[in-house]
């Protein structure tokens, strides 16, 4: 009797761990298909700009490379010395470098200032002064194109990096602002309080108490910027053409004024310069 | 005079920004509003016109066209991108070995540019060379793939690349929100006898509705917004088949020299972010305060 029991119980533990490894297996392979479609833009990206164009004729997205060239790299990059007019990244990479780092760092600076002014020293209204700031961040900055370009005209610095990074910097603080604003409200406010007791001011607790600490929002607000201002399209477009446009103008205009024949390996090459992948940013962005 | 400075101190810090914020944020969107009231061509003049432009715009079949193609568009990258995001942080969540890696995988396509986005799929869906040319090496010989260059299905491709770019994002959020829910519920459904999936439906995702409320704004932004992936992929075309609201903006504003015209298609767009987004913050805000 016990022993037949004992049997019954083994069967059906059995069978569940049976359908258990089942819906492991089902788990998996989902997740497998799923990496697969995220991954395969950048296996096609990667081996087309690896190949010939006689080899992206003959063969399929998928095929591997016969033999590995790094002559689209190179032609992406630097350009090809016999053909006068052809557009190249290398200049525009700079350019793009110019134009992030110190829009990062200017609109970095006073986001955390006005982070700190606004959540340790309240005072009347500051809650509709970041409501305010934080509409910044959504507005569709079409609505503010055609003005900001007048403006730049009038200040002189229209198609120049210098007009870019004070547009970044402009529509940067509105993001900056938030991100500070939101770690320095969990900061405890003992803290400052201590500090004014011990006849520090506004600016050296800001200094010597609050920045020490705020590596972590500090990386998180330089990777957003970064990313954002790196990825910018549609200020880089309409505020610069010519010699002083970012990467990103560049990269399209390549892929657009192909002029004789298309060279896709060219194109992709172009793209994955263009990209910028910061593993920070996907790494940290989820918790647990 | 040094106490008043004290005290008035962090006004004084902030209200550069602040003004900068006023002038360039607040000041040229009423700027945009008042030029949308003018006859302003190329260049802006200030003669008030009237709500003019506004007639004009919306019996402009071009930007009937955009406005469409913006709602088709609107609905699949919202619906899908949200489906996708369900299922796999629920899958994710299933206490994976290698959750760390494919977490990566999934988001990495957010890091990249429209531009870089638009690129790749271009390619992709190249219909001679691309997937169609894919699909027929491996034997399935009459198939054919060319939305890209298709008047009727060109939007859907910008689609299938945003959807790309973009679930994984959606994922992440989803996967956050699945984490902060107390451990205790679900051990509690269980011994009560109920499945996992009657567990997901009946109580978690119920529990997820602030996530899927931002997620549901994020996407509205970005599909409102979308200009860079248009330009990249199909540049609006074939024709103006995938045309998009952001798009004509431009268009009109920099090519067609019509000013007027342009700033009242920013005016709609802005005010289809403000339905948006002004509730949103309004609730959030409301939350926020409910648990201080």
């Amino acid at each position: 009797m016990q022993t037949l029991d004992f049997q019954k119980m083994a069967n059906i533990e059995r069978s569940a761990s049976r359908k258990r490894t089942f819906y492991r297996w089902l788990l998996f392979i989902t997740l497998g298909i799923f990496a697969l479609y995220y991954l395969a833009p950048l296996y096609v990206m990667i081996i087309t700009s690896l190949k010939s164009m006689e080899e992206i004729r003959q063969g399929n997205l998928m095929t591997l490379p016969g033999e590995i060239i790094f002559d689209s790299w190179k032609t992406a990059w630097s350009g090809r010395d016999y053909d006068a007019g052809n557009v190249f990244l290398r200049p525009f990479f700079w350019n793009s470098i110019k134009m992030v780092v110190p829009a990062v760092a200017i609109s970095a600076f006073f986001g955390a200032l006005n982070g700190y002014a606004l959540t340790k020293w309240r005072f009347r209204g500051d809650n509709l002064v970041f409501l305010l700031f934080l509409f910044g961040c959504f507005i569709p900055y079409q609505a503010i194109l055609l003005p900001m370009a007048r403006t730049l005209g009038v200040l002189g610095i229209s198609n120049s990096i210098t007009g870019l990074v004070v547009v970044h910097s402009i529509y940067g603080l509105s993001f900056t602002t938030l991100f500070f604003r939101n770690y320095y409200v969990s900061i405890p406010d003992e803290m400052i309080k201590a500090a004014r007791i011990d006849g520090a001011g506004f600016f050296k607790i800001f200094f010597k108490v609050l920045l020490p600490i705020s590596a972590p929002i500090i990386v998180v607000t330089v990777i957003w910027q970064f990313t954002n201002i790196w990825n910018d399209f549609l200020f880089g477009s309409t505020f610069s053409f010519g010699e002083a446009a970012p990467i990103q103008v560049a990269l399209n205009n390549m892929v657009l004024t192909s002029t004789s024949v298309k060279e896709y390996n060219v194109d992709m090459a172009a793209a994955f310069i263009g990209k910028y992948f910061i593993r920070g940013l996907t790494a940290g962005s989820v918790k647990g | 005079m040094f106490y008043w400075l004290q005290k008035n101190l962090p006004k004084i810090v902030i209200s550069p920004s602040f003004a900068v914020i006023l002038w360039f944020v607040y000041g040229f969107v009423l700027w945009t509003f008042y030029i949308s009231l003018t006859k302003s061509k190329m260049l802006p003049r200030y003669e008030f016109w009237g709500i003019d432009q506004y007639f004009r715009l919306w019996s402009n079949p071009r930007w009937f066209n955009a406005v469409e193609n913006l709602l088709i568009f609107t609905v699949l990258f919202v619906v899908i991108c949200i489906l996708i995001g369900i299922l796999l942080s629920i899958l994710l969540d299933q206490k994976i070995r290698a959750e760390g890696f494919l977490r990566t995988v999934y988001l990495y396509p957010m890091a990249l540019s429209f531009i870089v986005t638009g690129t790749a799929w271009k390619w992709m869906l190249n219909p001679t060379m691309g997937i169609e040319k894919l699909v027929t090496d491996w034997g399935f010989t009459d198939f054919t793939f060319d939305w890209l260059v298709n008047r009727d299905m060109s939007i859907y491709t910008i689609v299938i690349a945003a959807v790309w770019q973009s679930s994984g994002f959606v994922m992440a959020l989803f996967l956050a929100g699945l984490r902060s829910i107390d451990d205790e519920i679900v051990k509690a459904a269980k011994i009560d006898g109920a499945s996992l999936y009657s567990i997901y439906i009946t109580i978690i995702l119920p529990m997820m509705r602030p996530v899927f409320m931002s997620s549901i704004v994020i996407l509205l932004h970005i599909s409102i917004k979308s200009y860079d992936l248009v330009i990249a992929l199909t540049a609006g075309g074939p024709g103006i088949s995938s045309d998009m609201p952001a798009v004509f903006m431009t268009q009109m504003a920099f090519h067609r020299s019509e000013i007027g015209l342009a700033s009242a298609s920013a005016v709609m767009m802005f005010l289809t972010v403000l339905a948006v987004v002004v509730p949103y913050l309004y609730s959030e805000l409301r939350r926020q305060d409910a648990n201080a």
